[in-house]
C-alpha cells in the first residue's frame, strides 16, 4: 500500500499513538508529566529526536541493511562487500539503529550547546534522557512495519514525516495527561492511590478512549 | 558452521565496525568545533550544591547558580537549603572567604485563626489558596488573612510546614525549614516572609485598613494604634506604624519584646521562647 502524509499523521498521531496505543516512552510520560510546562518541553525534545533519529534509521535501513531492489541501492553491494539474501537486517537493525540513535542525539546536543545556547537550555536534561527511550527506538522500528511498506520500508522523507508525526502524538498524549494530573493533585485521591497509581489509571483510561481511533477513514492500524 | 554464515557475520561485525568508527570520529570532530568552555570550578560547585533546583538563590536553578559563582557574578552563600557548610565548600572552591553565613526561616504573618476571625461566606471550589484568592479575594471576613486551604503546606519541598486542625493556620516546622522560598512564593496574599532567623519579634498581621475596619473582621488584627511605637526604646523606634499597619525595622530591633507586651491586640509575636527551645533540643541531641 502506497501511504500518504495524511494517512501517516491520522496513524501514528491518534490511530496508533505511541504512548497510549502502543504503550511506548510510558517512563517519560508519567515521570515528566506533573507540570504541564515540563510536559511540554519533553513532548518537543521527544518530537525532535524522534525526526532526526527516523530520517537516520531510515537511510540506515535502506542503503546499508536492505539488498538492492529497484528502489534503493544498497551501498555495501554497491562497494563490492558480500550481501546475504535478506541484506543484513535481521543480524544488524537493532544495535545499528540503537547506535545511531545514540550518536545522533549525542551530535546534536554538542551543536546546540554551542550555536543556539537558549535552546539547549530549554530543553535541558530531557535530551539526553530520551536518547536511548523505547518511544525512539520504537519509532524507527515502526518506521519499517508491513502495514507502512512491505519491501523496503519507508522511504527517508515518509520515515522522517512518520517519526515527526509520533514525537507530535507523544506531545499530545503529555498534554492530555498533565493537564489531568495537576487536577488530581488537588483532589481527594486514597492515600494509597496518590501520584502514581492513580496516574496509571487515568493513562489507562485514556487508552481505552483512544481505542475509539481505531480504522479512522479506514487506515489500517 | 557453513561457510557462508562465517562471510555474512564477519562482514556483518566489519560493517558495524566500520560504523561504529565513522560516528567515532564525527563526535569527536563534533568536539573539537562544537565545544564550549567550562569552568572545572562550575562543575565541582554544582555537585557541592544540594541540586533540589528551588530557586531561593534568586537563579534559575542549580546549574545556573554554579554558572554565575564560577564567572564570579554571586556570592558563594546565596543557597538556603545548602546552608553554612556548602556555602563554605564553594568559597573553598572559589579561594574566597565567605563572611557569617545568616539563617533564615519562613514567617507566617497572619494570626487569624477561627478563634479570632470567620469567613464572609462558604467556599465550595478547588480547595487551594489561589484559587479561593481569585474568588472574590477569598472567603475570610479580613481580606488580607490566610484562607487556611494549604496551598502553602503542600507546595513545602522540605515537608517543613503543617496545617494546625485547630486554628485552621499553617505553622513552619522551624527545624525542617531551609527557606528555600516555596511556600511565599505560592501563597497568594503574600503572607509569609523569609526572614532571618535572629530576628524574633514581627508583627504578625498585614491588614491595611484602619483599626475600625481591622476590629470587625478580626481581634488581632494591627489597629495602627502606634502604641508599639511609643514603648520601643530605641532611638527613633524600631517599629514603625505605616499605611495603618506596624511593621518592625529588622536593623534597628533589639528583639527586647517591650511592643510584644504593649500591644492591646496582641498582634505581635515573640519567637524567642520557641527558638531557644528549639536550639537547647537540637543541642542536647547532638549531645
Amino acid at each position: 500500500m502506497n501511504v500518504g502524509y495524511v494517512e501517516l499523521a491520522i496513524g501514528s498521531i491518534l490511530i496508533s499513538n505511541l504512548v497510549l496505543a502502543k504503550f511506548l516512552g510510558l517512563c517519560p510520560f508519567f515521570g515528566v508529566s506533573r507540570r504541564t510546562s515540563d510536559a511540554v518541553g519533553m513532548g518537543l525534545a521527544v518530537v525532535f529526536v524522534m525526526s532526526i533519529a527516523s530520517a537516520a534509521t531510515a537511510l540506515i535501513y535502506r542503503h546499508l541493511l536492505l539488498p538492492t531492489t529497484p528502489e534503493h541501492t544498497n551501498l555495501l553491494g554497491a562497494l563490492g562487500l558480500p550481501v546475504p539474501e535478506g541484506g543484513y537486517v535481521l543480524i544488524l537493525k537493532t544495535i545499528s539503529y540503537i547506535l545511531v540513535i545514540a550518536v545522533l542525539v549525542q551530535f546534536v546536543e554538542m551543536v546546540l550547546r554551542k550555536t543556539v545556547p537558549t535552546l539547549y537550555r530549554a530543553l535541558g536534561i530531557y535530551l539526553p534522557l530520551i536518547t536511548t527511550n523505547c518511544a525512539v527506538m520504537g519509532i524507527a522500528l515502526l518506521n519499517t512495519e508491513a502495514w507502512r511498506d512491505p519491501a523496503n520500508g519507508l522511504p527517508v522523507h515518509l520515515a522522517t514525516f512518520n517519526g515527526f508525526c509520533g514525537g507530535v502524538g507523544f506531545l499530545v498524549a503529555m498534554l492530555l495527561m498533565s493537564g489531568i494530573r495537576e487536577r488530581l493533585a488537588e483532589l481527594p485521591v486514597p492515600k494509597a492511590f496518590k501520584d502514581l497509581p492513580i496516574a496509571f489509571i487515568s493513562g489507562g483510561l485514556m487508552a481505552l478512549a483512544f481505542m475509539g481511533f481505531a480504522n479512522l477513514f479506514g487506515i489500517a492500524v | 558452521m557453513s561457510d557462508p554464515v562465517v562471510t555474512y557475520l564477519v562482514a556483518a561485525a566489519a560493517v558495524l565496525g566500520a560504523l561504529a568508527v565513522a560516528f567515532a570520529v564525527l563526535l569527536a570532530t563534533a568536539h573539537r568545533f562544537f565545544r564550549v568552555h567550562v569552568d572545572p570550578r562550575q562543575e565541582k560547585i554544582e555537585e557541592i550544591l544540594p541540586g533540589a533546583n528551588c530557586g531561593s538563590c534568586g537563579y534559575g536553578g542549580c546549574a545556573a547558580y554554579a554558572e554565575a559563582v564560577a564567572k564570579g557574578e554571586a556570592a558563594p552563600d546565596r543557597c538556603t537549603p545548602g546552608g553554612p557548610e556548602c556555602a563554605l565548600k564553594i568559597a573553598e572552591v572559589m579561594g574566597v572567604q565567605v563572611s557569617g553565613f545568616l539563617p533564615k526561616v519562613a514567617v507566617i504573618k497572619c494570626q487569624g485563626s477561627c478563634e479570632y476571625t470567620g469567613d464572609r461566606f462558604r467556599y465550595v471550589g478547588e480547595a487551594d489558596c489561589r484559587a479561593a484568592t481569585a474568588t472574590q479575594y477569598g472567603q475570610t471576613a479580613c481580606p488580607y488573612a490566610c484562607l487556611g486551604l494549604g496551598s502553602c503546606v503542600r507546595a513545602c519541598p522540605f515537608d517543613a510546614m503543617v496545617m494546625d486542625e485547630a486554628t485552621g493556620l499553617p505553622r513552619v516546622l522551624e527545624e525542617k525549614c531551609t527557606a528555600c522560598g516555596t511556600c511565599a512564593e505560592v501563597c497568594p496574599k503574600n503572607i509569609i516572609e523569609i526572614l532571618p532567623k535572629e530576628q524574633y519579634v514581627h508583627v504578625l498581621c498585614r491588614n491595611k485598613d484602619p483599626g475600625k475596619a481591622v476590629r470587625q473582621v478580626c481581634k488581632v488584627g494591627c489597629i495602627a494604634c502606634r502604641r508599639c511605637e511609643k514603648v520601643c526604646p530605641v532611638d527613633g523606634s524600631a517599629v514603625h506604624v505605616n499605611d495603618n499597619l506596624a511593621e518592625v525595622d529588622m536593623d534597628a530591633c533589639i528583639n527586647c519584646g517591650k511592643c510584644v507586651r504593649a500591644c492591646p491586640v496582641n498582634c505581635i509575636g515573640d519567637f524567642r521562647q520557641l527558638r531557644k527551645d528549639a536550639q537547647k533540643r537540637a543541642e542536647a541531641d547532638a549531645a
